[in-house]
């Protein structure tokens, strides 16, 4: 490996760290619809890490971790103490304690510049690409001093989540059930609060708070539109974020820009692919059931029509057929009505009678009589329990037929023992005798 | 002592506080302080946008950029939250962090192409540099500020109903989204216009405080939103003097910390709903039912015996009802400093004229509330306002004489009272 492949690998390690720890931890915000609250802590951790730092006179010392801590907690407890003692809505809390805890932060580094080798513009969007300058040796190697702190917190973060899986989960899910049962979900919360703060900590010199927050939202909301299993979840998140380092690294590489800015913007593209091709909770396949729905419905109405027509035509004109322009307006109209009839030619369902006209086959017949059975036995049912209107009873019934199976029109003919005739006097089609082998 | 430039900074972040405060009052009261800070963070890819478009630093059409993608950022937020399963707070958080994010790349971009000089003008709306401030910049301000003040004017019966009731506003037929958008568009010019001078962290405060604070302060929104103007107003310009008085310090932290401190003090000492106000008035109600009760009891053991003396000791009362620790003896010192209970010698203690007096009338009180709740059902209603507890205050005059011959006819009445009549 050549110096720059060492320097572009470092990087992209640190950078995975970085992500993986805090998508981890981003779950459980993401769940608990704290996110913000990471938001909050990753910049209130300011005026913190500075005391520290004056304190401890360096940059990376365990004072650093226990300033970090200490006001990570402050700001949760802070946000909550305001909201019940001094009766402010949760989120002006949250906005006032973080801004001001930041606005603190960054005049102490002011006054303090000379002593703090912190600039706050490094503070916010981080200089991950100086990670591998910084180096020690260990066992004969090269290694940059980030990357100890950052792995050691990455297994902290894992461990901790391992340990606390349970109490975790459920104060997630339910945080009164946590409490019946035990878990103080108050202890839980303060715990997750610290972790993040230890994290926002870490990666506070490499790679910035922006994508310490990036990263703790992000690929968490990305792998919630991807799985409804917490343990699924987790693994989504860790592979988005990591995905997001590799990627936006190279990418800042190739336009020659900020790696954390990139990375996060990155994290932001994946989440984008998630919601338009998310398998369960995606737009493409919510519109794609959508279609589906609708398709259905428009060929249900074509078959209806069809039905009533012939009901008719066996009563007086004996025409059983109907122009195609009339069944194409009565399913609504539109290209989707209109692509809906070969659809159904091919099926078998309705045939070509000739002169323009539809006309059902036996096996259309049989779905159609059991879309106007639904439709009338609805009909007779609302009229024995509602009360409305005769003239009412149609347009409910229109949009009940579409959602009654063979259970429950079996279930509503018992209720209404077994009529023959909807309330205007229509014959109610019976179901065909089960075939007797 | 003051220069022109002082003077030309102190009016721009004076108005522009007043600005923030007016139209992030409405922020606040929609539960929506921190849709605010996303706008601040996602207008910093637009700003960078617009340079690389115009090519140089124009303010304009950098903030028209801002204003633009702070617009689409809210956009983002809404389409998510009504579209995906992503809720309110993480949408927030998505939108803040990945635009900023890609400012961040496109700022780094400029940094790369130009010569040199325009990186430390970008840099600064990061962290706000008020100290840039010249007199084109404050009548931008001035104008912006007065768009708002209009606006806000022309729509405020709208935005008054949407402000605390948009169900209602919805089902009155009122344009609900249309003002949603209408008053986002208001916060986004707020944040725009404060973006050069507070930058992106620190904008979100600006909204928030003066409206939060003002809220501690009055209950009605005109008020409410007048106080917030006049509260931003001031915090921009103390915070102003006080960084120019020590002139090592940013701006625009110190705005925001003025604005915290102010925040602290409308928080603990405004008159009724302040933190000390509301512990005090808890206090008082508290000490007015210890002593009621100390009375009633005092009164049930002694009447028996009256018109006879008859005196008490501690443990007689500790033993009767419960009590906090302590809270007895506190308001047994109290009731004799009020001369309601006197010590009568051997550890004993008994109640004076005054004390039999008030005692008395309150277990009339307390037995006709018993009275109701036991045989006229109907007027247990009564109870439920807490504020008057005096049954004479709660129902009708004939009523009251009726529980008072009832009580009578039932020997329940206190014979203090009854030798009186």
């Amino acid at each position: 490996m050549g110096r720059e492949d060492l320097l572009a690998f470092w990087t992209i390690v640190a950078g995975v760290l970085c992500n993986s720890a805090c998508a981890i931890l981003g779950c459980y915000m993401v769940l608990r619809r704290m996110s913000l609250l990471g938001d909050a802590i990753s910049h209130a951790v300011l005026p913190g890490t500075v005391v520290a730092v004056l304190w401890s006179g360096q940059l990376v010392g365990w004072q650093v971790f226990v300033g970090a801590v200490a006001v990570g907690i402050l700001t949760a407890f802070l946000t909550q103490a305001l909201a019940n003692f001094g009766n402010v809505p949760e989120d002006s809390s949250m906005g006032v304690v973080f801004t001001s805890l930041f606005a603190l932060g960054v005049i102490l580094l002011n006054q303090y510049a000379s002593q703090v080798d912190l600039d706050p513009g490094c503070v916010l969007y981080g200089l991950i690409e100086f990670v591998p300058l910084d180096t020690v040796s260990w066992l004969g190697m090269e290694i940059p001093r980030a990357i100890f702190m950052l792995s050691t917190v990455a297994a902290l973060t894992v461990l901790f989540v391992t340990l606390l899986w349970k109490e975790l989960k459920i104060v997630s899910f339910d945080a009164g059930l946590a409490t019946a049962m035990g878990i103080s979900a108050i202890t839980v919360h303060y715990l997750l609060m610290a972790m993040v703060a230890v994290v926002t900590v870490a990666s506070f010199e490499a790679v910035g708070s922006i994508l310490v927050i990036a990263m703790l939202i992000v690929p968490p909301a990305t792998a919630h539109l991807l799985t409804d299993r917490l343990w699924m979840m987790q693994v989504l998140a860790v592979a988005s974020a990591c995905l997001s380092a590799i990627i936006g690294y190279f990418l800042a590489e190739y336009w020659n820009t900020s790696v954390a800015g990139m990375m996060s913007v990155v994290a932001g593209g994946l989440f984008t692919i998630a919601v338009i091709f998310a398998p369960q909770h995606g737009l493409l396949v919510k519109a794609y059931r959508k279609l589906q729905w609708t398709v259905r419905i428009i060929k249900e109405d074509i078959l209806a029509v069809l039905y009533r027509v012939e009901e008719r035509g066996r009563r007086d004109s004996q025409e059983t057929r109907l122009e195609r322009e009339k069944c194409v307006q009565f399913a609504g109209g539109g290209l989707l009505a209109r692509l809906a009839i070969p659809l159904m030619q091919s099926r078998g369902l309705i045939v070509d009678a000739g002169d323009g006209c539809l006309a059902l086959t036996d096996a259309g017949r049989g779905g159609a009589k059991s879309l106007v059975r639904s439709h009338r036995l609805w009909e007779a049912y609302l009229e024995k329990h509602f009360e409305l209107p005769r003239d009412h009873l149609h347009a409910p019934a229109s949009r009940m037929e579409h959602f009654l199976g063979p259970n429950l029109q079996q279930e509503i003919s018992e209720e209404l023992e077994a009529p023959q005739q909807d309330p205007h006097g229509q014959v109610i089609p019976q179901p065909d005798p089960p075939d007797v082998a | 002592m003051l220069t022109y430039n002082t003077l030309i900074v102190l009016v721009g972040t004076s108005l522009l506080g007043a600005s923030a405060g007016l139209v992030g009052s409405f922020a606040v009261l929609r539960r929506r302080s921190l849709t605010g800070d996303a706008l601040a963070h996602a207008a910093l890819p637009g700003l960078c946008l617009a340079f690389l478009v115009v090519g140089e630093r124009s303010l304009p059409a950098m903030l028209f950029g801002a204003f633009l993608s702070g617009l689409a950022g809210i956009g983002c937020i809404s389409a998510l939250r009504r579209w995906t399963r992503i809720k309110e707070d993480t949408a927030i958080g998505i939108i803040l962090s990945v635009f900023f994010g890609a400012g961040i790349v496109l700022s780094r971009c400029i940094q790369n192409l130009s010569v040199s000089g325009s990186k430390a003008g970008l840099d600064s709306y990061i962290l706000g540099k008020t100290a840039g401030m010249i007199f084109q910049d404050v009548v931008l301000i001035a104008g912006l500020a007065a768009f708002c003040l209009a606006v806000l004017l022309l729509f405020y019966k709208e935005f008054r109903v949407v402000a605390f009731d948009p169900s209602f506003a919805r089902v009155q037929g009122w344009p609900a989204a249309s003002l949603d958008l209408l008053l986002m568009t208001l916060i986004a010019v707020a944040v725009v216009i404060g973006l050069p001078a507070v930058g992106v962290v620190l904008m979100a405060s600006l909204l928030i405080l003066p409206g939060a604070s003002a809220r501690f302060w009055t209950d009605e929104l005109d008020r409410l939103l007048v106080l917030a103007t006049i509260f931003g107003l001031l915090t921009g310009a103390v915070g102003t003097l006080i960084s120019t008085r020590y002139s090592l310090l940013p701006a625009g932290p110190i705005i925001v910390l003025t604005g915290t401190a102010w925040f602290l003090i409308s928080l603990f000492f405004a008159p009724r709903r302040g933190a000390i106000a509301r512990w005090m008035l808890a206090r008082r109600v508290h000490s007015r039912l210890g002593q009621n009760k100390l009375l009633n009891l005092l009164h049930d053991l002694s009447e028996p015996s009256w018109p006879g003396e008859s005196a008490w000791t501690i443990e007689d009362l500790s033993s009767r009802k419960s009590w906090r620790p302590g809270q007895l003896k506190h308001l047994l010192q109290q009731a004799v400093i009020w001369g309601l209970v006197e010590f009568s010698g051997t550890g004993r203690y008994r109640l004076t004229a005054d004390g039999w007096q008030k005692s008395a009338e309150l277990a009339r009180n307390q037995r006709m509330w018993e009275l109701i709740l036991t045989e006229h059902a109907e007027w247990s209603g009564c109870l439920a306002n807490l504020e008057h507890t005096g049954v004479q205050e709660c129902v009708p005059p004939e009523f009251y004489l009726q529980l008072d011959r009832e009580l009578r006819e039932r020997a329940r009445y206190p014979k203090v009272l009854v030798q009186e009549k």
